[in-house]
């Protein structure tokens, strides 16, 4: 289950530069960044980020890594939490060029890379998408025949179209029935939407994902409830907990 | 290695922060939340069929039932508690026994010592402990968390509480202690976490001080 990595380092702290700038959504922003001496990571991992300020004052918060492993630069998108102080700032006030103090790669468990295999199911809720985005461009930039061993579904809850995250990129990954991406939007959605508007429940993941035989990896990330609840429902479901990874993301600021 | 610190652009401290910096250790900061974080779904374990096990190397055990647990003398520790992912929270109100009085119990039913505890739990988790972290009135195992029964998702029926350490140590969903001559390193340990993890130290990650 676990991978002991006796090999790892010291994570030192490195001054990144930020080298895109992303919006998202009217809340969320990708920033690009180019770090030196990268040692890689694999996708699910995070990276904590330090503020320092001017009198010394500091700040540390996590965020998952959006970007592949073999992309030049580590993304982390980032979602603004109002009364936050870190986010506000990554959102924000960050532009191109500046630097940011980060270090990782961090956290060895939620983790999928193509050697594990799938059936591989991602429930997100909200900014939840983001380690999942990893996992899920990882899987499309694999070649031809791991990809066409280890097909994905994404069941995706947000509260409207315009808080999806990474949308119209989404739109172009899914090719069922080898991806599947499923929309549901727990607060609002265009009339013309036929698919789910609903929080996730029972019923949507006995409709969307596999059933306990196939044997999927889960990775559930989102808010506590959120996760809870689907990683609840999906060993009431029958799936085994040890397939079950969770990630949940706390009122971090 | 002195380095300068590298400075955010731009960035300050929210002017309406009121933190008690000194309960603060560094890198982390307050939150009036009970965030939850944990690596797979919450195990539900009856406590019909919950109980608490302390064995040592040799295979010696002493053995509580959920009953007999309940009827051992308890303590109420009020904590503050330090989690690796930044967030700190004062003034915890727990309700549990201390690993004191189970080791004195285990001990009287022949169960010899150990240089270090593993916490085994429901769920598969396991976390890896020098006995002078879980001795001398610094750990319990905790079943009531502010007046009330411990929640599931916070780790109930009951779980380890070593508040002077990283959260990550008070293992969820605890089920027993294992006592070992040798350390070896538990699940988040495995993976890349600290071996000790002392928030006042910053030991989040393997390799810090």
């Amino acid at each position: 289950m676990a991978i002991p990595d006796a090999t790892a380092g010291r994570l030192e702290w490195r001054v990144a530069t930020v080298v895109d700038v992303r919006d998202e959504t009217p809340r969320a922003r990708t920033l690009v960044l180019d770090v030196p001496q990268w040692p890689g990571h694999r996708p699910g991992q995070h990276v904590d980020v330090r503020l320092v300020a001017e009198d010394g004052y500091q700040a540390q918060r996590s965020y998952s890594i959006a970007s592949p492993p073999e992309d030049r630069g580590v993304a982390l998108t980032v979602e603004r939490l109002d009364d936050g102080e870190v986010s506000p700032y990554l959102v924000g006030e960050l532009r191109r060029g500046d630097g940011l103090e980060i270090r990782g790669p961090i956290g060895g468990y939620f983790v999928w890379d193509v050697a594990l295999g799938g059936p591989l199911l991602l429930v997100a809720g909200g900014s939840g998408i983001v380690p999942l985005m990893a996992m899920l461009r990882r899987h499309a930039r694999a070649d031809a025949s791991a990809r066409a061993a280890v097909p994905v579904r994404l069941l995706y809850s947000a509260r409207t179209p315009a808080d999806v995250i990474y949308a119209a990129e989404l739109e172009r990954l899914a090719d069922p029935p080898a991806v599947e991406v499923v929309l549901t939007f727990t607060r609002e959605a265009p009339v013309t939407w036929t698919g789910y508007r609903r929080r996730i429940d029972r019923a949507m993941l006995e409709a969307v994902i596999w059933p306990p035989s196939a044997e999927p990896h889960a990775y559930v990330c989102g808010p506590t409830v959120f996760v809870e609840s689907v990683a609840s429902l999906l060993v009431e479901l029958g799936h085994a907990a040890s397939r079950v990874r969770t990630e949940r993301f706390g009122a971090t600021g | 290695m002195a380095q300068q610190p590298f400075i955010a652009r731009g960035f300050r401290a929210r002017s309406a922060r009121m933190v008690d910096a000194p309960r603060l250790p560094p890198g982390q900061y307050e939150t009036n939340d009970f965030p939850v974080l944990s690596a797979g779904p919450t195990p539900r374990t009856p406590l019909s069929k919950w109980d608490f096990t302390i064995r040592d190397a040799d295979g010696r055990s002493a053995r509580w039932s959920w009953d007999d647990f309940q009827a051992l003398p308890r303590d109420t520790p009020v904590v503050d508690i330090h989690c690796v992912t930044k967030w700190s929270k004062f003034g915890t109100k727990w309700e549990g026994v201390s690993v004191d009085t189970l080791l004195a119990a285990a001990a009287s039913h022949g169960v010899g010592a150990g240089a270090f505890v593993v916490a085994f739990c429901d769920g598969g988790y396991t976390t890896n402990l020098p006995m002078s972290d879980v001795t001398g009135g610094k750990a319990w195992v905790a079943f009531g968390y502010d007046g009330a029964a411990l929640p599931p998702e916070h780790g109930g029926p009951a779980r380890l509480l070593v508040p002077h350490l990283y959260f990550w140590k008070s293992a969820k969903w605890v089920r027993g202690l294992q006592l070992v001559p040798t350390d070896s390193p538990g699940f988040w340990e495995q993976l890349g976490y600290h071996n000790r993890g002392d928030p006042w130290r910053e030991q989040r990650y393997h390799g810090d001080p």
